[in-house]
Order: structure tokens, then sequence, then C-alpha cells
């Protein structure tokens, strides 16, 4: 399995010894610095001017901030956005919680079958599934229709509009993105309860504690670090939605703009008008609020969990 | 809860709800089966398969958007060489700050875990304008470069070279191997699982890569499958036989590779975040 280097001099098998590291990690280190580093710190100059494709450039000074606040469309995107994160992960998480909970259970057949399907359409990408929903939301004809109809007949009538209704847009974009997503939140999930240490459970029972209360004073804490992470980047990805929406709604931003997005916006600008400077200052904008949402849910899930851990004490002993 | 009874209402009750959801989440996935199987007159006569069975959604396809061929092609060669090429680089990474003390390592560590939370639309518009420099749009390199160092995938090795024992690297060391050769002869033959796990990561994420490339690729020759994909539904919007054709051809491959690589791709998904 080993290669001797013939007979290596002392000298050259030190010196490659000591540089190896170095070099292994060198590659990271230079795209970084020329395809991170840079147009990171450039983006920000770049956010000062107004440019016309990757040659013009005039300095504008915080114009670009100034059109961005006051755009009708921004606001709309930014509004869109912040709906679609706010409902696809208020539904997805709990959804993806409860399936993982039921499929930790031992006694449940066909695990590894049920953990395959709910997953499955994960594996589709989101431009895929997008083509494919345009078509399941088809009027009349439709599947959604067809399905949800004679469930609720009054709610739903068989021509809905999902697309073409502006005010169904959305409901339609969470629908896709649940039937998208809540597998695959629910493998974290799933691999957080497996990590759970099976003896709480066993003590927690000695002390007498019912299903529910094993829930909260051991699931709970012992999931938390994985629920976190599940959160923020299901937040994160919702608010980098962009496909969806525009292979959904047949290349476009849907009736009204009910379905821009602030990516979706970005694209518009920046690249389809070629105005790299505004496009600079949308991609601050998001970069700043997807901060700001992380920092926010960090504190709140920290605070939770100090009561979380002040209630289990109280309980456990 | 009694553990001792087998079938009880309340278990029952779990398996059929898990059941009929899990029908309800494939069923988007059969119709889309079936579509591709109608001829158009039963595309919505019958909700799922028809009783006659065409490949005619198939034959227009490929008769209709004459570059089709070419994008399965383009989408394949472009994920084969980005996986390959990021699997090399962000193992070699992932190798040294598992097995090696070196100075820097923290900072470097830390610096990649902030890229990990930066959103990449962030650089986009500065990263066009250099690649365009560079003259680099409208070509694949533009495409592979940026992102050939994975991070996502340094994080995976680290975490699964580090269980490597040391005794081995020092075994090959004492042999005389040098330490790319234990990278190589060593270390990457005992990560297979987590190698297989990334590579199908890492080839999901650019078959169905959608924005960088439709910023980068002007030239329809160059197209990948989702950028060809959504040309179709601006001009094939009505023919969906068709279009569900061309979704199917786009998501075959990733669930092929996936029922190969199932176990695998599963563990390295959830490796770092359940650890950290």
């Amino acid at each position: 399995m080993t290669q001797p280097t013939n007979t290596h001099k002392k000298g050259w098998y030190e010196v490659q010894h000591r540089v190896a590291p170095y070099l292994f990690i060198a590659p990271f280190l230079v795209t970084f610095l020329i395809f991170g580093c840079y147009p990171i710190l450039k983006s920000l100059q770049l956010s000062l001017y107004a440019t016309n494709g990757p040659k013009s450039h005039v300095f504008v000074g915080f114009s670009n901030y100034r059109f961005l606040i006051t755009d009708p469309d921004f606001r709309t995107a930014v509004w869109n956005t912040l709906v679609y994160a706010f409902w696809s992960v208020f539904f997805q998480l709990p959804l993806a919680l409860g399936l993982a909970l039921l499929l930790s259970q031992k006694w449940i057949r066909g695990r590894a079958i049920l953990r395959l399907a709910f997953f499955s359409p994960n594996l589709m990408g989101q431009a895929f599934v997008a083509v494919l929903f345009g078509i399941l939301y088809v009027p009349q004809y439709g599947l959604v229709n067809r399905a949800l109809h004679p469930l609720m007949p009054h709610l739903i009538p068989l021509d809905t509009k999902w697309l073409q209704n502006p005010s169904l847009v959305m409901p339609a974009l969470v629908l896709a993105s649940l039937w998208m997503y809540v597998g695959f939140n629910m493998i974290y999930f799933l691999a957080a309860l497996q990590a759970v240490d099976q003896d709480l459970y066993e003590a927690a029972r000695v002390d007498g504690a019912g299903p529910w209360h094993q829930f909260l004073a051991v699931t709970v804490p012992g999931i938390k670090p994985v629920s976190v992470f599940v959160l923020i980047t299901a937040t994160i990805g919702s608010f980098q939605l962009y496909e969806l929406p525009y292979l959904m709604l047949n290349n476009s931003a849907g009736p009204k703009n009910a379905g821009l997005t602030i990516v979706m916006y970005l694209f518009q600008n920046g690249f389809v008008t070629g105005d790299l400077g505004l496009a600079s200052a949308i991609g601050w904008s998001l970069a700043l609020g997807v901060l700001v949402i992380s920092l926010g849910q960090l504190r709140l899930t920290g605070t939770l969990r100090n009561e979380m851990q002040a209630g289990k004490g109280g309980k456990a002993r | 809860m009694n553990r001792d009874q087998k079938l009880s209402p309340g278990r029952i009750a779990a398996h059929i709800l898990l059941f009929a959801m899990a029908v309800v989440v494939l069923t988007p996935l059969v119709w889309l089966v079936a579509a591709t199987t109608k001829g158009k007159n039963d595309q919505f006569h019958y909700t799922f398969f028809a009783p006659t069975i065409t490949a005619q959604n198939f034959l227009d396809l490929f008769k209709k958007t004459e570059v089709l061929q070419r994008n399965i092609w383009n989408s394949t060669f472009l994920a084969s060489i980005t996986v390959l090429v990021q699997l090399f680089f962000s193992s070699l990474a992932g190798f040294s700050l598992a097995k090696y003390e070196f100075k820097g390592k923290k900072p470097i560590t830390i610096l990649m875990l902030a890229t990990l939370m930066i959103p990449g639309q962030l650089t986009m518009a500065p990263l066009f304008e250099l690649l365009h420099r560079l003259g680099l749009v409208d070509t694949y390199l533009g495409l592979i470069i940026p992102g050939a160092v994975s991070v996502f995938g340094i994080f995976l090795f680290r975490q699964s070279i580090s269980q490597v024992p040391d005794e081995l690297l020092q075994a090959a060391r004492m042999d005389g191997c040098s330490e790319f050769g234990i990278y190589w002869n060593v270390v990457m033959p005992v990560s297979r699982p987590m190698t297989g796990a990334f590579c199908l990561i890492s080839f999901m994420g650019t078959w169905n890569s959608f924005l960088w490339p439709q910023i980068i690729l002007h030239n329809r020759e160059l197209f990948t499958l989702p950028i060809a994909l959504s040309q179709m539904v601006g001009v094939y919007s009505q023919e969906y036989g068709m279009l569900m054709a061309g979704t199917l051809i786009a998501v075959l491959p990733v669930f092929i590779l996936f029922l190969v690589l199932q176990k695998e791709f599963v563990a390295g998904l959830t490796a770092g975040a359940v650890k950290g």
C-alpha cells in the first residue's frame, strides 16, 4: 500500500512533512481569497456605484440603497420573501419533527421505506420541482385541484387558479416547499433523536415520568442543538428562494408580482438589466437581513434553552 | 403507552397515518412518471396512467428541442468534473485540518465557518465582474473554479478523517511514505463511505443548480439541463407530457445515484449537524 520514495534524502522528507498541511489547505485559501474574500469587499464598493454591465461605473454614494428603500417592487420582494420564509418554516419544522418522532419508534414497520419516501422529493432540484408543480397546479385538471376539491369542495373549487390568482401564489409556493423539504429536515431530526442517550429515558421512566414528561425532559434538550441548526438553515434557505417561483410561474414573477422574491429581484436588476452596483446593494441587504434574523433566532432559542433546563431540573429531582 | 402491547389502536393509527402520508408524498412522483407515458388527448382524461402507453413525449422532446441531448451531456460532464475537483481539494484540506497541527489552523477553521454563513448571492455581482475580466463568463471554468473547494466538504472530510487511527499514518511514514502518499494510499481508501456521500451531495448540488449557471452561461450550446428546461417551459408551456418527460430525464440520474449510495448519503448529510 505504500510507495517508498526510493532512497529518500532525510532533508527532503522533513521538509515535505512540515510543508504538507499548508500545501493541502492552500487550494482553499487561494480560491477563497480570489473568489470569496475579494468579491465580498468588492461588492461593498460596487454597491456605491451605478453600473451598466461589467464595464461602465459611476459613483453614486448610497443612492442604490436609497432606491431600494423606495422601490415598491423591492418592498414586494422583501415582503413575499418574509411571508414565504415564515410560513414554510412554520409548517416544515413541526411536521418534520412529528414524522421523525414517529419514525424513531422501534415498533414502526417499514421505517426504511417510509424514510426513503418522505425524503425522495428532496432529490429533485428546486427547478425541477417547480416545473412539476407548475403543471400540478393547473386549474380543472391539475392533480392538486383534483385531490383537494373532493376534500374541501367549497373552499377549493375544481377551477382554482393557484398560479393565476395573486393571493393563491404564496400558498402554492409554501405547499410545494413542504413537499420538497419536510423529509429533508426530518432526516436531521431523526439523526438527532437517535443520538439521544437512551439511558436518560430509562432514568426518567424510573423517576415516574410519562411519555410527555420524557419528551420535555429528555428529548427536547437532547435534540435542541440540531433543532436550532435546522431552524437556521431552513430560514436561510427560504430567504434564497428563487427557482421555485420563477419556473413555476412560467419564468416570471407571477400575477401582480405575487411570486417576486429578493433573489429574483436581484437577478432581474443585476443580470437582466445589468446594474451590478444595484445587485451588490441587494446582496448586502439580503446578507444583513439573513444575519439579523439568524442572530435573533439564536437569541430566542438560547433563552428558551435556559428556561427548559430550569424546568427540567425542577422536574427530574 | 404499554410497551408489551404489539398492536394497540394507537400503533395501528400511527402506521395508517405514516403510510397515508408516504402515499401523498409519492403521488406527485407517480403522476410525473404517468404523465410522460400519456398521449396529448389522454393527458387530462386520465388522472394517472392511461390504457394506452406511448413514447411520443420522449420522441417529441428530442425532436422539438434538438439540443436536449447536448444538455444532458453538458450536465453530466459539468457535474462529474465538479465532483472530482471538489472531492480532491476538499478531502485534501480536510485531511490537513484533521491530522496536522500547524500555525494558523484555528483562524483558518473560523474563516471556513464564517464562509458557510454568507449567502452566495452577496458576491454574485462582483464575482461576475471578476470572471468577465478573466474571460471565464460563458465557460464551464467560470462555474467550476469559484466552487472548486467545498467548505462543506472540508468539514465532512475533517470529521471522517479524524477517526482514522494515527498509528496507521505513522506506520506509513515509517515505510517512507510521503505525506501526499499517505493521503492517497492510506487516508482516501479508508474514507470510502464519506467519499461516496460527498460525491452524491456534490453531484446533486451541481446537477440541480440553476441561478449561477443562468448568470454565467449565455451560449445555448453550453446550457445545463435545468436551464434548458426553463427555456422549454417558456416555449412549450402547454406540452405537459413533453415537459414531464424532460423533468423525468433530469431527475432520474440523481434518484439512481441516491438508491446506490443511500446509507452513506444520510450519514454524510447529518455528520456535522449531530456532532456539532
